[in-house]
């Protein structure tokens, strides 16, 4: 089985990379919608804020295990890695912890303390949302530039976490024209509207930013072949985001058909995005300094991990969708009978 | 002052791990818990227990959301703080960390959905089922966790090629001599943290005339699982030092504080160990004690901390640990055997005893702790037994950075604390309001501990 597919110490480590990246991106869409709701819990009155959380509260938990198995699989698969990482990020990490700890009590705590606490809680479930995805933003930006610091990188950094945050809420507003209706639902589809300016101005000024403050991604995107066969994305990403505002411009429909449309297309987006930034790094997994080879744990520990997830990934996907499937249609008030 | 990193990433790492402990410490439990409460209603259409799964569901549900992110917190302490671990040992511990990601956490945290909210929206046996897998989720948490920590101490199948740990078999990884004492030990400990939980807040609930039949029902729940519980949690605690004494003897002579190798040991009630001069201040014992518990024989002889010099663990934190969890430990069987005898007497607790259950309503959380201190402290100076030394794997982050994050998540982990502790109380004192003011004819599921959006 080992020498099934070629070198294993060279097919695993590829394996594993795509295994996390998908892990990743399930996980930047999943809690990106249910981030994106909790900051948009600031700008609405109570009665808005339990219908909001109602359409996120039986997912969240299973949404923010994907964050589990991505750090994991990086843990397990690229120990090396995963050290280097994790210690060059030490603040943002710490900072986003606390913010998905905040963020994820919130939710009990609204719920079960007393009337006139109820407020300072959603008042935290706002701020740890927000925490939580500016310090992703942050880390991405700093991942980006190298795990270097320097004003530059700072500086991208900063705008990286602004453009993250403003794709979470975006997609948060599209989860909520699934999930809601009337006043709340045209509200949503406003809110979506306004945050696709956001993404369209920050994708273009990551992409532009991103070759200008790290030659080796220049290096990367500009030499031919690369361009032509990278030229999609961008085109796709332009595309998407068109479909999108003029979608956004006629929601919300008659029969409620397409208030699925906007979640779909932010769902491409970020997949295109994300393969973008794949690209630029591949082989790497430490940027310029550790490939996925070099940082590989042992090939017989990773062939146990990866029949475990071969037979185990599917049914979670599966029970994963049965969960959506009971928890279909608009959101009514969440009860625990 | 300098600060030392590796003690501050040490502090913080023991910090992170007691915060998470205390809330799976309950889920595991309290998952089977409801699970019983369910059935029992399924069974016998008695409301009384569907009251009481939805009072305890609350309780779960904030238990659980609490157990997460602590988790994940310490999902990423391994790179942060400890990034020698994985390098040293990561072809075994990175499997065994997977699996539980892959067969336990989206079981439960998929499941915990349905369970929590689905009952109007699935038939009585798929939530039924939902129950049941969400409590075989957080247990299958708790039996990876622990293999991978009992591996670190009782280190098994495995060899070294160039300095880096490489499984040879697995089935001595998993099955590692001290894991079938751990697991155990450690589902009773949370089967016994949830018992007195449960029975604590049921009487408060009594002690403020808050008597409904779903209230006794939890009571007698609870007193009778720790009267069950306790027996059997101090037979094994017994196994479990034996099988430490055999893979960890330095630990075994740190808990007994014995300075010596020598036969007939005492058994130390309690004493102020000296590790300047090398024994006891202030002893308390029993003569031949420890030789009879540890050896079966008055006259045996038992390993002391001189056999050690240099390579045992601090001798004070793992002996007075031990003595807070031993303690506790007869404490529960005491309160819990008078309770289930007053209880079958007479039908009914008495106002003493219904204030002592209040006072242990987080005994479980004490013994727990301390018990981990005892097992973790023990095993210093090594992180896996024989293999890794804890210094070895410390990051070089640097000081202020671990300081800084540590502070805040002692400042976090205090708040979130106190509102849990006040949180439970206030439930129940809702539960109890919302009773009185109904008429006693009306006992609808649904009436006052479920309402909307809790
Ligand atoms: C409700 C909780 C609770 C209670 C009442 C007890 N324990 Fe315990 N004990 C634990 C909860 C615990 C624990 C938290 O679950 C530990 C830590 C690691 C482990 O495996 O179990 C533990 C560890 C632990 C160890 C250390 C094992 C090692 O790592 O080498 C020993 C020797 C005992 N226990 C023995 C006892 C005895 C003799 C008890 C009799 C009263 C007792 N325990 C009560
Ligand atoms: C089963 C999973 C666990 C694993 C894999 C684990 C692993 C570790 C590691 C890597 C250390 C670092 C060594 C050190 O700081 O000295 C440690 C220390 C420690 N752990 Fe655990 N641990 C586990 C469970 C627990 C639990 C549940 C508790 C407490 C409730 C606990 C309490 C401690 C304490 C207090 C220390 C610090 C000991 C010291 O530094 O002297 N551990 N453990
Ligand atoms: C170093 C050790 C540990 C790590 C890295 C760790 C990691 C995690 C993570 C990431 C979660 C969240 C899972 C989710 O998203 O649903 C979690 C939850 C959980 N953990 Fe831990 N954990 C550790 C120690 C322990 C120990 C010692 C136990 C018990 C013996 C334990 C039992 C559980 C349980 C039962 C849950 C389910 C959630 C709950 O009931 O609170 N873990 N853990």
């Amino acid at each position: 089985m080992l020498t099934a597919f070629g070198d294993p110490a060279v097919w695993l480590p590829v394996a594993f990379a795509g295994l996390m990246g998908l892990a990743i991106l399930v996980y930047v869409v999943l809690d990106g919608y249910d981030l994106g709701v909790g900051m948009l819990l600031a700008g609405v009155g109570e009665a808005d804020r339990d219908r909001m959380i109602a359409a996120i509260g039986p997912f969240w938990d299973a949404n923010e295990t994907w964050l589990v198995l991505a750090v994991g699989l990086l843990l397990v698969a690229f120990p090396l890695a995963h050290g280097v990482i994790l210690g060059a990020l030490y603040l943002p990490v710490a900072v986003m912890l606390i913010g998905l700890i905040v963020r994820g009590v919130a939710f009990e705590f609204r719920a079960k303390v007393r009337p006139e606490r109820k407020a300072a809680w959603d008042w935290a479930f706002f701020a740890g949302s927000l925490a939580t995805a500016l310090a992703q933003g942050c880390m991405l930006g700093l991942y980006v530039m190298g795990l270097e610091i320097t004003p530059a990188t700072v500086a991208f950094s900063a705008l990286t976490a602004v453009c993250l945050a403003a794709g979470y809420v975006f997609i948060g507003a599209c989860w909520l024209i699934i999930k809601t209706d009337g006043d709340l639902q045209r509200r949503s589809v406003r809110w979506a509207r306004r945050c696709l300016v956001f993404i369209a101005l920050g994708l273009g000024s990551v992409s532009v930013a991103s070759p200008l403050v790290s030659p080796r991604i220049f290096e990367k995107w500009f030499s031919l072949p690369e361009i032509v066969l990278l030229a999609p994305l961008p085109i796709a990403s332009v595309v998407t985001i068109g479909l999108l505002w003029i979608a956004l411009k006629n929601l919300p429909d008659h029969q409620d058909r397409w208030a699925w449309l906007p979640f779909f297309g932010a769902v491409t987006v970020f997949a295109l995005a994300f393969t973008g930034l794949a690209y630029s790094f591949y082989p790497y997994v430490v940027p310029d300094r550790l490939t996925i080879y070099d940082a590989a744990s042992a090939p017989e520990s990773l062939l146990i991990i990866l029949i475990g997830a071969l037979l185990v990934v599917p049914v979670i996907i599966t029970y994963s969708l049965i969960a959506y499937r009971i928890f279909r249609g608009k959101a009514t008030v969440l009860r625990y009978d | 002052m300098e600060l030392d990193p590796v003690l501050l990433a040490r502090v913080q790492f023991a910090a992170n791990i007691t915060f998470h402990i205390l809330f799976p410490t309950i889920t595991i439990a309290l998952g089977w818990i409801l699970l019983f409460f369910k059935l029992s209603y399924n069974r016998s259409d008695d409301l009384k227990w569907m009251d009481a799964y939805h009072f305890w569901v609350k309780i779960f549900a904030l238990s659980f959301a609490l157990g997460v992110v602590s988790g994940i917190t310490m999902s990423f302490q391994f790179g942060t703080n400890w990034p020698g671990f994985m390098e040293r040992v990561g072809n075994i511990a990175g499997p065994l960390l997977a699996y539980e990601i892959l067969t336990a956490f989206f079981l439960e945290a998929v499941f915990l959905g349905i369970m929590l909210f689905g009952f109007r929206r699935v038939s009585n046996r798929v939530h039924t089922l939902a129950t049941v897998l969400v409590a075989v989720g957080t247990t299958l948490s708790a039996f990876w966790i622990l293999v991978l920590n009992s591996w670190m101490h009782t280190p098994v199948g495995f060899e070294m090629r160039d300095g880096v740990a490489h499984a040879t078999d697995w089935l001595a990884i998993v099955f590692n001599p001290s894991m079938p004492y751990r697991l155990t030990h450690m589902l009773l400990a949370s089967g016994l943290t949830a018992a007195f939980l449960i029975a604590g807040v049921s009487s408060y609930r009594w002690l403020r005339g808050d008597r409904s039949p779903s209230v006794m029902a939890a009571l007698r729940t609870g007193v009778v699982l720790a009267a069950i519980l306790i027996p059997a949690q101090i037979v094994v605690g017994d196994l479990h030092g034996l099988n430490t004494l055999e893979h960890q003897p330095q630990k075994i002579a740190a808990i007994e504080a014995n300075w010596q190798t020598r036969p007939a040991v005492p058994l130390v009630l309690f004493a102020l160990p000296d590790e300047q001069a090398r024994s006891n201040a202030f002893e308390v014992a029993i003569p031949y004690g420890a030789s009879l518990i540890l050896t079966h024989d008055p006259n045996g002889v038992v390993p002391g901390l001189d056999a050690f010099e240099g390579s045992h663990p601090p001798v004070a934190p793992v002996f007075f640990a031990f003595r807070v969890m031993v303690g506790i430990g007869i404490t529960m069987l005491l309160l819990s055997w008078a309770g289930g005898w007053v209880l079958w007497r007479r039908g009914d607790l008495t106002p003493w005893l219904a204030r002592a259950f209040v006072g242990m309503t987080f005994a479980g959380w004490g013994a727990t702790i301390a018990g981990w201190y005892v097992t973790e402290i023990g095993r210093q100076p090594w992180l896996v037994s024989g293999v890794l030394r804890t210094a070895e794997a410390a990051s070089a982050v640097p000081a202020p950075f671990i300081g800084l994050s540590l502070a805040l998540y002692l400042v976090v982990y205090a708040v979130l604390l106190a509102a849990y502790v006040s949180v439970i109380f206030h439930l129940a004192r809702k539960a109890g309001d919302a009773v009185v003011r109904l008429p006693k004819a009306a006992p609808s599921p649904s009436v006052p501990s479920m309402v909307a959006a809790e």
